[in-house]
């Protein structure tokens, strides 16, 4: 263990720290930004928020998408919210409350400073957001409208229905293809990075293949924003869309950028339970949800009963029972555990891996026509999906992978291990600890992209000197080769297996043993089980067609390679991680099904560095969290 | 799982082009053993690990976030776009709407202005291009003022969202027997122009996106409503009636900025 991590907090008050960080850091004069080139890779929130930022302020930005479109992000698929410090509804949030939910629901494993900054940044991006034409709800007065997420006892939550994701990405889209029309910004579509081009020490380019000729390019910067999403996929079955993928961040990492805390992932308690073999993806419901709706489970073991046969009187409302404080609205982690326990136990509906979540109170309380005002569109969602009526019956629900906390380490100015590398959105590991509370990756996506990244690229470029490159120099030339060569070698296994099967045995094995409980003996046996697999895919893979064209499967045979080896270092971060906490729950430490933190061994960030090869061991470095202004604690809902 | 006795098994003749240059031609393909519960794409997710397995190429067809708001995936299924249930992508049609032995024929979004890329998936950027010409409000990061300073009607907000809702997929366009793009571009001059933010650039965003929408080769249109009745987001044809409002007003507006006097 070593601790080279430089957080680079500034001095001060938590108040004052960004503020007068904003005001020390360097600026680029307007003459001279033009001179200067940034390249964003991912058109999520995050990226669009920054490409679109950057454009403005004069930058010469590339942006590159691997979808057709910037606009299929997968941040288009949040529904629920996004939380901001405005207090509007007069309930008593504040900048710092927000802050303090932030750290709690972390629970005491995120950094103060930028959490506090995030805090901040929230107020403007609703601004934003409506200056840009989101529309966002609003009551019968004409002004916006609120309602509630987990682990938070005020409304602070925005929302466009269950579609909020969807409005902010096209407001941060919109606001991108603005500067793409003024020349400030060149996009890239159906362009896939696979490798980051480091000069002098300094990121500097990266390589990408173009989906639609196979051509591996090589694109040159000063500067390189990785915003390019998180990796529930590592679990096959998770609520990401298709093509989320870690590559772009592992490739990275392969160049020296720290991956930390890759063993947080979020298990969101609300999703459509799984149906059968052939399924590909999960669905999530949005943890609005939880407003309205009532999760129990029966209170009989193994009670095969419909659900409206089951009488109130045995149905266990557990949530409510255990944390009355927040009763439904206890945080992911929280919830998702205690749905585990009761499927666990023998209480899952109708005997399947699912408890329920009832509307029947609030239809009964608000009539069916409210409720279908605030959820229409996620009813219908469950409808299509499971070929049942939310508004007759209770939904079944059960817990399904869906955001990772972990990710490549960055310092308080977003700038990972690699000097010039940014870090943006879910890509990053930086403001949620081991567990996010609902409604903040919008608003962390948005903050680091609209708010964090225009200040701190700025200051970067003005304190470095950065020689002049070319994407024809000896270093995009290697970048390029050692691409070919991997997916020539990928494409000349000519084996048995196809990798949508390899896919789907390494969720398993993730699911199993690096999922809602861990512990020693399993994650030992998956770190095994991974390394044989890995060895499966490199000697028995099957990949039809050619590399120089359209080939969807050479796309995913090498997303699928970065998963086995981010699986395995997940596996040994949770190994190493001798404690529980958030959503990380190992079942050694816990008091009463409650995570056990150990404050003294493990109140730090533990970011590892490549070792050169998969099947050597990274290291592990640790940055140690300070909490200086609110005080560590065990965290309680109850 | 082990073999349903709800399960099904389909005929599939499916659309296969191996690049723009190159003709295409009907593949005939069986789908075996499918589960009511599968989704539509799922279905299709099996045959491919058979294609695999017999060492031929998979179908391709764009898709991603299979819950239905990425607006990625779509083709037609026999004549339809996204198939025949209403308000639906592809991504989101489950097999348990389709009978035991029936053939579905998919093809790939047809027109001009979506040229086909391989089997099942086209190139739809010309929507990018119609949303880069006009499809924003000019407002950089940090000008705003605080949201609430301008309340606006909930009706107003409420209308703005559902044009707002849009998912570009462009099931609209291949609906369309002239392939017009009308209902894509007016969901998004409408969401703006009812929005007080949105109004300051209404004349010439309503020109500059209806100039693009013809400049990308979409067709004129007939109001024949296809569209919307195939739109998986039920975008109201109305839209169309406010862009041709908007497009006539921005119209006779530049005409008489042209040829008026002005004070100066």
């Amino acid at each position: 263990m070593s601790s080279v991590l430089d957080s680079k907090i500034p001095s001060g008050s938590i108040e004052n720290k960004w503020k007068d960080n904003k005001f020390k850091m360097k600026l680029v004069n307007p003459a001279n930004k033009r001179k200067h080139s940034v390249i964003v890779v991912g058109t999520g929130l995050a990226g669009a928020s920054a490409a679109a930022s950057l454009g403005e302020l004069g930058y010469k930005v590339k942006a590159f998408c691997i979808h057709e479109s910037p606009r299929r992000a997968h941040s288009v698929a949040a529904q629920g919210g996004i939380n901001a410090a405005k207090n509007y509804q007069n309930d008593g949030d504040s900048i710092y409350r927000l802050f303090y939910d932030t750290i709690k629901g972390g629970d005491f494993r995120a950094r103060e400073a930028n959490v506090y900054r995030l805090a901040e940044a929230s107020v403007s991006i609703i601004d934003q957001a409506v200056a840009q034409g989101v529309p966002l709800a609003r009551e019968y007065g004409g002004l916006l409208s609120n309602r509630s997420f987990g682990g938070a006892q005020v409304s602070r939550t925005f929302y466009a229905r269950g579609q909020t994701g969807q409005q902010l990405l096209y407001g941060a889209y919109q606001a991108m293809m603005r500067q793409v029309d003024l020349g400030s910004v060149e996009l890239n579509t159906r362009r896939e990075m696979l490798d980051l081009v480091v000069v002098d020490g300094k990121a500097r380019g990266i390589i990408v293949r173009n989906l639609l000729t196979g051509e591996i390019e090589s694109h040159s910067a000063d500067v390189v924003v990785l915003a390019s999403g998180g990796y529930s996929n590592v679990f096959y079955l998770s609520t990401n869309a298709m093509a989320c993928a870690v590559t772009a961040a592992w490739r990275a990492h392969k160049r020296g950028s720290y991956f930390a805390n890759p063993c947080y992932t979020q298990i969101h308690p609300t999703c459509i339970p799984v149906h059968g073999e052939n399924q590909s993806k999960l669905t999530l419901m949005s943890e609005s949800l939880r407003n309205d709706g009532r999760v129990w489970a029966s209170k009989i073991k193994g009670d095969m009963r419909k659900p409206h046969e089951i009488p109130d009187s045995e149905r266990d409302y557990y949530l409510e029972r255990i944390y009355p404080s927040f009763g439904n609205l206890a945080p992911r982690d929280v919830a998702s555990r205690q749905a585990k326990f009761r499927v666990d136990e023998g209480y899952g509906a109708q005997g399947q891996e699912a408890v329920y979540l009832d509307f029947r109170d609030s239809i009964n309380r608000l009539g069916e026509d409210k409720i279908s005002e605030r959820y229409g569109n996620l009813f219908q969602m469950y409808g299509k999906i499971t070929g049942e009526n939310p508004y007759k019956s209770p939904m079944r629900i059960f817990p399904a992978p869906h955001y990772t906390m972990g990710g490549l380490w960055v310092d308080y100015n977003l700038m990972s291990t690699i000097p010039g590398l940014f870090v943006a959105g879910e890509a990053n590991f930086s403001d949620h600890g081991a567990n996010r509370l609902g409604a903040s990756a919008l608003m962390q996506g948005l903050a680091d992209g609209y708010f964090v990244l225009p200040y701190t690229v700025g200051d970067y470029i003005a304190n470095t000197q950065l020689k002049p490159v070319k994407d024809t120099d000896d270093a995009f030339k290697a970048g390029q080769d050692s691409v070919k060569n991997e997916i020539q070698k990928m494409l000349n296994i000519k084996g048995s297996r196809s990798v949508e099967s390899i896919h789907k045995e390494l969720g398993r094995i993730m699911w199993q043993d690096c999922g809602m409980s861990r512990n020693k003996a399993g994650l030992t046996d998956a770190i095994g089980k991974i390394a044989n697999l890995r060895k499966t895919f490199w000697n028995d893979v099957k990949i039809p067609g050619v590399a120089n064209e359209v080939n969807t499967e050479v796309e995913k045979a090498g997303r699928v390679a970065d998963y086995l080896e981010l699986g395995e270092l997940m596996c040994r971060d949770a190994l190493s991680r001798e404690e529980s906490c958030g959503g990380h729950f190992r079942d050694e430490y816990q008091v009463d099904g409650e995570a056990k933190r150990d404050d003294d061994k493990f109140c730090h960030v533990a970011a590892w560095e490549w070792s050169g090869s998969a099947d050597k061991a990274q290291t592990r470095h640790v940055e140690e969290l300070k909490f200086e202004n609110i005080k560590l604690a065990t965290r309680s809902y109850k | 799982m082990s073999s349903d006795k709800n399960n099904i098994n389909l005929k599939l003749k499916v659309w296969r082009q191996k690049n723009s240059q190159t003709e295409g031609a009907f593949e005939t393909l069986d789908a075996k053993n499918v589960s009511p519960d599968a989704s539509f794409l799922e279905m299709l997710d099996a045959v491919n690990e058979d294609l695999i397995k017999k060492d031929k190429e998979p179908i391709v067809f764009d898709h991603d976030c299979r819950e239905g708001i990425c607006g990625s995936c779509g083709f037609m299924i026999n004549g339809e776009a996204h198939g025949p249930q209403k308000g639906t992508t592809v991504c989101q049609l489950h097999m348990r709407h389709f009978n035991d032995g029936e053939e579905l024929v998919l093809e790939p979004w047809r027109a001009t202005a979506f040229p086909v890329i391989k089997d099942l998936m086209c190139d739809r950027s010309a929507l990018d291009r119609i949303i880069r010409a006009g499809g924003y409000i000019s407002v950089n990061t940090g000008n705003a003022q605080d949201a609430n300073n301008i309340p606006i009607p909930k009706p107003d907000a409420d209308e703005a969202f559902m044009s707002a809702t849009c998912i570009g997929c462009g099931a609209c366009v291949a609906s369309c027997k002239n392939a017009s793009a009308a209902l894509f571009t007016s969901a998004k001059i409408t969401h703006l122009a009812l929005l007080p933010q949105g109004r300051v650039e209404q004349d010439q965003r309503a020109l500059d996106m209806v100039a693009q929408m013809d400049a990308e080769g979409f067709g004129a249109c007939t109001t024949t409503g296809a569209c919307s009745a195939a739109c998986p987001k039920e975008i109201s044809l109305i839209n169309i009636a406010k862009m041709n409002r908007e497009y006539l007003r921005a119209s006779v507006l530049k005409k008489e900025e042209l040829s008026g006097g002005g004070d100066g």
